[in-house]
């Protein structure tokens, strides 16, 4: 994808999130940052960005509703069409206190105990994409396995065809992935998702069914039914947000293991250690940086940040940052202390956290089940990886036998 | 040994329910209780402190005999 940005010389001061040297590796870019005297980083790009690297600034960004609004959380050349506080895709685009209620609608559907019921199917679906490749000595760990399963389950969720996986991951690609395209395109792109969405939307308003669509066009709040731009943002964050990043998450697991012997070995001994592991996997690798738009010109630890401005929120940086964690960027898979802010902090927790974890539970632990410790990256070098906000492996070549 | 969460803080990431569920329920909206009135029976020490050591939050507060 051809870009609009220069490619990055001084992350410091002219630091790009889209840039393919932060997408290979942006541990150290963060380090650097976090270690130097100026740990809130500031580029021009995008009209103005911030970029915190501690764990402590970036959670104060996120718990300061006050400061700082999500009506956009994907840093682009743009600012956001739909006004605050519901935003373009409710509830993440909210802010208080219209956020409050748009979320509590969502949250039953994504308890441990509604996610727990979509388990057999996810444990099913991992178990078909492993037979469809059965008897090859080269698996894909992402284009063959982990890109599916995410789609799979919220399709499910939704009650949208299966069918439709390809173009799921097509809008998802456009809105996360494709940031570094100018302003026109995105708009175009977003017309496609919103003609889509809006043909699921009339099938179920004629044919309800029970699912979390037909759930969201009946759903009232404060009295009062939804209106068609909330319905319409909540499915369309429902069907991006869950997607890339769980798919990523699961990729980097898989990534880690099949260049790591040691845990490989010890995982496939000791079964029981996988939701440690999971954690740990989601701590050091987490696939999600956040973002927020600075209200009024305010000053943030010595920062003068200005109305419009963006902020990063690299959870991914927070999880390594030696303040917090013990060795951070070593990967230890039974680490016992874990407060890793994988799914984000504050009133903005990932909504889908619950489902996220039970597909990479489940997502490991069927390709465990079928490999078990024989299975090691074919070619580190061919390990692609996604920029922008979400970071995962985009091609994953795996030797299995 | 009590365990006690503290809900304004508490923002529903379950990590002390799915690692010591003897001690925590949540509710539909993901916020944690303590059970029991946050009495740790003999024996689930270290799972209070597990839960207590993976809150990103840092909701809960473990109050030692």
């Amino acid at each position: 994808m051809a870009g609009i940005h220069p490619p990055v010389t001084d992350w410091a001061t002219d630091f790009d999130h889209t840039d393919p040297v932060w997408a290979a590796d942006p541990y150290p870019i963060w380090a650097d940052i976090r270690a130097s005297g100026c740990p809130v980083a500031h580029s021009e790009r995008y009209g103005g960005v911030w970029l915190p690297t501690r764990h402590e600034d970036v959670s104060a960004i996120a718990y300061d509703t006050d400061h700082f609004t999500s009506q956009s959380v994907v840093v682009s050349e743009g600012r956001p069409m739909m006004p605050a506080p519901q935003g373009i895709a409710p509830p993440i685009s909210s802010d208080p206190p219209f956020h409050h209620g748009a979320r509590r609608l969502l949250l039953p559907a994504f308890s441990p105990k509604a996610v727990a019921v979509l388990e057999p199917f996810t444990r099913q679906y991992c178990n078909e994409l492993l037979d469809a490749v059965e008897g090859k000595e080269l698996v894909d760990g992402a284009v063959d396995y982990a890109q599916h399963i995410p789609v799979q389950v919220i399709a499910k969720m939704l009650g949208f065809p299966p069918e439709a996986a390809d173009t799921f991951r097509m809008f998802v690609h456009n809105a996360l992935e494709g940031v570094d395209l100018p302003v026109e395109k995105r708009i175009e792109n977003f017309g496609l998702l919103d003609a889509y969405l809006r043909a699921q939307v009339d099938d179920h308003i004629a044919n309800p069914r029970d699912d979390l669509t037909t759930f969201l066009l009946n759903a009232e709040m404060d009295g009062e039914p939804l209106n068609p731009e909330h319905v319409g943002g909540t499915i369309a964050l429902l069907l991006i947000a869950g997607i890339d990043t769980t798919w990523s998450a699961i990729g980097a697991s898989l990534w880690h293991l099949a260049k790591t012997p040691a845990d490989r070995e010890r995982l496939a001994a000791e079964p029981e250690l996988l939701p440690f592991a999971v954690e740990e996997f989601l701590r050091a690798y987490a696939p999600v940086t956040m973002a927020r738009l600075v209200k009024d010109d305010f000053e943030f630890n010595g920062c003068p940040m200005k109305a419009n401005e963006w902020v990063l929120l690299p959870f991914p940086a927070a999880n390594r940052d030696p303040e917090v964690f013990d060795n951070p960027d070593e990967v230890v898979i039974d680490r016992v202390e874990n407060r890793h802010a994988a799914f984000g902090l504050g009133i903005h927790r990932c909504a889908g956290s619950n489902l996220a974890r039970m597909e990479m539970q489940v997502a490991i632990e069927v390709w465990m089940d079928r490999f078990g410790d024989r299975f090691t990256l074919a070619d580190p070098e061919s390990v692609t990886w996604s920029g922008g906000q979400v970071r995962g492996p985009r091609q994953l070549p795996i030797t299995v036998n | 040994m009590k365990v006690r969460v503290d809900q304004d803080k508490c923002q529903g990431h379950n990590r002390c329910y799915s690692l010591a569920p003897e001690l925590f329920d949540v509710d539909d909206f993901g916020t944690a209780k303590e059970l029991n009135d946050g009495v740790v029976p003999p024996g689930l020490e270290d799972k209070a402190r597990l839960a207590v050591a993976n809150c990103p939050e840092y909701a809960i507060e473990l109050i030692e005999d």
